[in-house]
């Protein structure tokens, strides 16, 4: 009957005068052109796509490649023994608590022997950052001998100097509109001429935690504390999403309670995540007593909000396993958790890696959870463990975006670009690892 | 019901065995009301290695295999024929409970194995699969190399002391499949890519690597060149010795070769089995004679 149909059809296109391969042909045209627009359209979405994240890139690279560099004024610092050690000890406890600021004012005074009034002598003392008085002491500290000397030290000039050696401050604006006075600029660019005024690699940026001021502001906290944080989250979230996944898929029954378990875990993936903080608030800290503003907690927040994410791409990568594998290992006698674990999990291991690695990324860039348990704490020292008081990276730069001298601005895109290097690296990891699990075979 | 079925079946089978007038040609069972009564030929033997009684199974609400009585014999050949879709596979996979695996698939009547009902809630079926063997219809290597294919199965039963020992059935299992040659120097390569019929032979020599005592073979053969099937049907020869078979096969040739007692499926329903001889050259039902005689479909 079928057959008979076709046979006919044949024919009709044979008696119409236009065999198969003239249709065909006649409607390649359509069909190349309709492939051309398709690709055209695909083409021109990936270059849209790029055009924005190149755009994203050159304005925080624009704004902030400038803060890994710091204005440095050299100054002939004296070390005089009268105002260190007057009485020639070298105790170190007196060395530790002399006057340093005094050294700097000195030499500032030295420099400038034409400032006289009180007002004026301020304005010179703030040109250099009240930071130098600890390089100062470190110097002294390290080498007591340099006392009595005089020697050039390279100290960090006033965030304000610095944003005026890099341009940020408008020479042309009228006094009152500029956070720099006229005079101060004559300093500066007296100091200029002398080859006295340089821009330094800025490694403190990186090495020191948070400050109130910002040419003393650096990012190390912050890393170290979103490294310890992401160290929880992890330690604590593959396993335990592995496993549910596993559990789920391979183990357990299908019937209305892992179907409620499966809503309910992609309900808690749309959670909003500062949902979380508040769980986080009020289990772990008000009931555990664990510490604010702790790493530990902001793990286990952090854990809570990515476990939906790693269970549901785990899942996914069980499930795309082809079924013919577990037949061929059940088949051959292997139990259910040798099939898993044997077979099913190795091919599965690469989709699950991407999820982990996509749920640590979003952990890395969460701000909002862990502001709710204290994370957003103006903290100084660098964290050197995960149950030291710390911030995390994103916080960071909110905190940072919030402030208003003009040099947070720059510290904000080159904290968001030290963010930014970080994720690149985890996605780096993710491809590796992933390339590494599927050559085992 | 379904017992009572079931009695009958095996009553009109027996009977039939005995019966001159349906014996030959002349006075084939005709198609029509009566058509799926039961199965034609003796679907009992006097000692069994395997036995399915009013086996039932059901896809959801298809009803892919419906009340087949089967007895596989010791050191005997049994070919599964039948056109395409009819329920061999399905059946076959019953023996070792490779249906347990979808879930859709729900498995009714009773089948045993030396005497022991397989399907009882206490059965583990991890012995059960390393006892009954099976070569699937689609070639299905693991991803992992030629080696590990085949040293998989004795690993995990611990039918290897040392790697000598497993060196040694790896070698053996692959020289009997008739694939030694093609993959000694390429043991430690993905078994995946292996072509299609080298992948057949190295399912089946993963199969026997672990000695099972009953082979379950899914179209064994549907991807060789004859000299690779001549290979094989030596090997079922070989394993007959010691061990039970049963084979699904579309070569009628094949089935006639290797096999002692061949049955018919069709449509779910097991319609004739006898003597392989008898069933070739005298077929009892229309459906097995239309089907042997290229008449069908
Ligand atoms: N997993 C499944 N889910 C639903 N129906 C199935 C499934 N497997 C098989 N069937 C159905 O059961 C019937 C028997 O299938 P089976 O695979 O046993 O046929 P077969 O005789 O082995 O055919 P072939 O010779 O083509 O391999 C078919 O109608 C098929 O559609
Ligand atoms: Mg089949």
């Amino acid at each position: 009957m079928s057959c008979a149909n076709i046979v006919n059809s044949m024919n009709d296109s044979n008696t119409n005068g236009s065999t198969t391969v003239e249709k065909v042909n006649a409607s390649l045209k359509r069909r190349y052109a309709r492939e051309r627009r398709f690709r055209r359209m695909g083409l021109s979405a990936v270059m849209l796509g790029l055009a924005f994240v190149s755009l994203l890139f050159l304005s925080i690279i624009g704004n902030g490649y400038s803060a890994f560099q710091q204005t440095k004024v050299r100054l002939a610092i004296s070390f005089d023994e009268q105002l260190l050690d007057p009485s020639g000890e070298r105790n170190p406890k007196v060395l530790s608590s002399a006057d340093y600021n005094g050294l700097i004012k000195n030499a500032l005074r030295q420099a400038f022997p034409a400032v006289q009034s009180r007002q004026d002598k301020k304005e010179l003392y703030r040109l250099i950052s009240n930071g130098g008085s600890f390089r100062l002491r470190e110097m002294v500290l390290d080498d007591p001998a340099i006392i009595g000397t005089t020697r050039d030290v390279w100290l960090s000039a006033d965030d304000d100097i610095d944003m005026l050696v890099k341009g940020h401050i408008d020479r042309n604006l009228t006094e009152d509109d500029r956070r720099v006075k006229d005079s101060v600029i004559a300093w500066i660019d007296q100091l200029d001429q002398q080859g006295a005024v340089d821009l330094a690699f800025n490694a403190g940026f990186f090495t020191s935690g948070d400050s109130r001021e910002p040419e003393q502001a650096g990012i190390g906290g912050a890393i170290m504390g979103s490294i310890y944080t992401l160290l929880v989250t992890l330690v604590l979230s593959f396993p335990i999403g592995v496993a549910a996944a596993i559990y789920l898929e391979e183990f357990a029954p299908q019937n209305r309670w892992t179907d409620l378990i499966e809503v309910n875990i992609n309900n808690l993936a749309a959670v909003p995540s500062i949902v979380f903080g508040l769980l986080g608030l009020a289990v772990f800290i008000n009931f555990f007593g664990l510490p604010r503003s702790a790493p530990l907690v902001g793990g286990l927040v952090l854990t809570l909000m990515t476990l939906p994410t790693i269970i549901i791409a785990s899942r996914a990568a069980l499930k795309s396993v082809p079924p013919s594998i577990r037949e061929a290992a059940l088949g051959i006698g292997a139990s259910r958790m040798q099939m898993v674990f044997h077979h099913v999990m190795p091919l599965a291991m690469p989709g699950m890696l991407t999820g982990t690695i996509i749920g640590m990324a979003q952990a890395l860039g969460e701000s909002a959870p862990l502001l709710m348990i204290g994370m957003v704490a103006f903290i100084v020292d660098i964290p050197g463990g995960p149950l030291d008081p710390s911030t995390v990276l994103p916080v960071q730069i909110f905190l940072w975006a919030d402030s208003p001298e003009r040099a947070f601005v720059e510290r904000t895109s080159a904290a968001i670009m030290v963010l930014l290097g970080f994720l690149i690296v985890m996605n780096l990891l993710a491809v590796i690892l992933r390339k590494r699990f599927e050559r085992r075979w | 019901m379904l017992t009572e079925i079931t009695t009958l079946n095996q009553r009109e089978a027996g009977a039939m065995g005995h019966s001159a007038i349906l014996r030959d040609g002349a006075n084939k069972v005709k198609p029509g009301a009566g058509e799926f009564a039961g199965t034609v030929g003796k679907i009992t033997l006097a000692d069994p290695r395997m036995s399915a009684r009013n086996v039932d199974v059901f896809y959801g609400d298809k009803h892919a295999i419906q009340n087949v009585s089967l007895d596989i014999g010791k050191n005997e050949v049994i070919s599964m024929i039948g056109p395409s879709g009819c329920g061999k596979s399905t059946f076959l996979r019953c023996f070792n409970r490779m249906n347990d695996t979808i879930d859709s698939c729900r498995v009714t009547g009773e089948i045993t194995l030396d005497g022991q009902d397989i399907y009882d809630k206490s059965k583990d079926v991890v012995p059960l699969r390393a006892q009954v063997g099976m070569v699937f219809q689609k070639p299905n290597p693991f991803p992992k190399s030629i080696y590990d294919n085949i040293a998989y199965g004795p690993r995990i039963h611990g039918l290897a002391e040392g790697r000598d020992e497993m060196d040694e059935i790896v070698e053996s299992s692959l020289r009997r499949a008739g694939l030694w040659k093609e993959v000694k120097d390429r043991l430690d390569q993905p078994g995946t890519g292996l072509s299609g019929g080298q992948q057949q032979r190295l399912c089946i020599a993963r199969a026997i690597a672990v000695s099972p005592e009953v082979i379950l073979m899914d179209e064994p053969c549907s991807a060789l060149d004859p000299i690779a099937t001549a290979i094989i049907e030596e090997l079922i020869d070989e394993l007959r010795e010691n061990f039970t078979i049963a084979i699904v096969t579309h070569s009628m040739q094949q089935a006639a070769r290797v096999s002692q007692r061949t049955a018919y499926f069709h449509l779910g329903r097991l319609i004739e089995v006898g003597n392989t001889d008898d069933i070739f050259t005298h077929p009892r039902h229309k459906l097995t004679e239309d089907y042997i005689t290229g008449r069908f479909g």
